[in-house]
């Protein structure tokens, strides 16, 4: 039984639901939801690779690339963002964020 | 079965379950950790698929300091845990039910869609060259332009965080060396022009009180 395309592609698909659940479950947590989300993105990476291997077109690992770029300045900036709401209001619940509910 | 196979399967499975242990955790902390696990399982899996540039990428920058950036950031805030996950588990079954259709019709679509591809035809080996060569060769020739792009976001992502969390401190006694050089003795003394200061009260009511009493 060797690897096919598919037992990656799986992976990479669990993977996604794993992080979907992730930010249903982790409401509260605005840290959790960002780690979420750089498990999706781990999850697209994963059927990038996959299909650049299979097919043997490595334009798909130089989309990989910039989807790490992106992600990675995505990270900084959201940590950025959590760390001047923890100093002005002492708490990341995302479920107090309703100021501008009216 | 080779051996491949085998290592496919121990390092998805353990990508799996850091993956479900980083959505589940209590602690953030540990969360984080459980992130940096699955990052590590990911990386195998793409030296699996002889990706690898990326693969390496992947444990230095993601692991080497995303994550460490993330470590620092949840230590720093100090987050205290609500003893109560009632939200938790009040949203655990519809989590579970979109999980299980999202992942069923992923993988449903890429089953069907895809039929059994196992040439593991090597990406770039046509050339003769390794993947890191093949990947430089197309990065710095055919996305001469997008890799400025990327390099321009970064540098906007690293001035965005800067300037986000810059603060002046009210309460700060540094001195601004330039300044401290910069200075006069004018700036250091003043006079300040000042009428005389008023007369003490006359004496000579308190004098003919004395001579009264005497």
């Amino acid at each position: 039984m060797t690897l096919t395309l598919g037992h990656f592609l799986t992976v990479g698909a669990i993977l996604f639901a794993l992080s979907v659940i992730g930010i249903f479950l982790n409401r509260k947590n605005l840290i959790v939801l960002l780690m979420a989300i750089e498990l999706m993105l781990l999850a697209v990476n994963m059927n990038f690779v996959a299909f650049s291997h299979y097919l043997g077109d490595m334009h798909g690992q130089v989309f990989v690339f910039f989807i790490l770029t992106v992600a990675a300045a995505e990270s900084a900036i959201g940590l950025a963002i959590l760390v001047l709401l923890f100093r002005n209001r002492s708490s990341i619940s995302a479920e107090e964020l309703n100021t501008l509910k009216g | 079965m080779n051996y491949q196979t085998g290592f496919f399967y121990l390092f998805a499975a353990v990508l799996l379950f850091a993956a479900f242990r980083v959505i589940t955790a209590r602690n953030p902390v540990h969360a984080v950790l459980y992130l940096m696990l699955s990052f590590t399982q990911a990386a195998a899996l793409w030296l699996i698929l002889k990706a690898e540039f990326l693969g390496i990428t992947l444990v230095l920058v993601y692991l080497g300091a995303v994550m460490v950036l993330f470590l620092f950031v949840v230590m720093m805030l100090d987050i205290r845990f609500e003893g109560d996950r009632w939200s938790f588990w009040q949203n655990f079954p519809l989590a579970l039910v979109i999980g299980a259709l999202v992942a069923a019709e992923i993988a449903a679509v890429t089953w069907v869609g895809f039929p059994k591809i196992a040439g593991g035809e090597v990406a770039g080996a046509a050339e003769g060259v390794s993947n890191t060569k093949a990947l430089g060769i197309l990065l710095y020739t055919e996305y001469l332009y997008p890799i400025q792009v990327a390099a321009v976001i970064l540098l906007v992502a690293m001035l965005t965080a800067i300037a986000l969390t810059l603060r002046h401190r009210k309460d700060s006694k540094a001195i601004n060396p330039g300044d401290q050089v910069r200075v006069r003795a004018a700036d250091r003394l003043v006079v300040v022009p000042m009428a005389a200061t008023t007369r003490p009260a006359d004496p000579a009511p308190a004098a003919q009180e004395e001579g009264k009493a005497s």
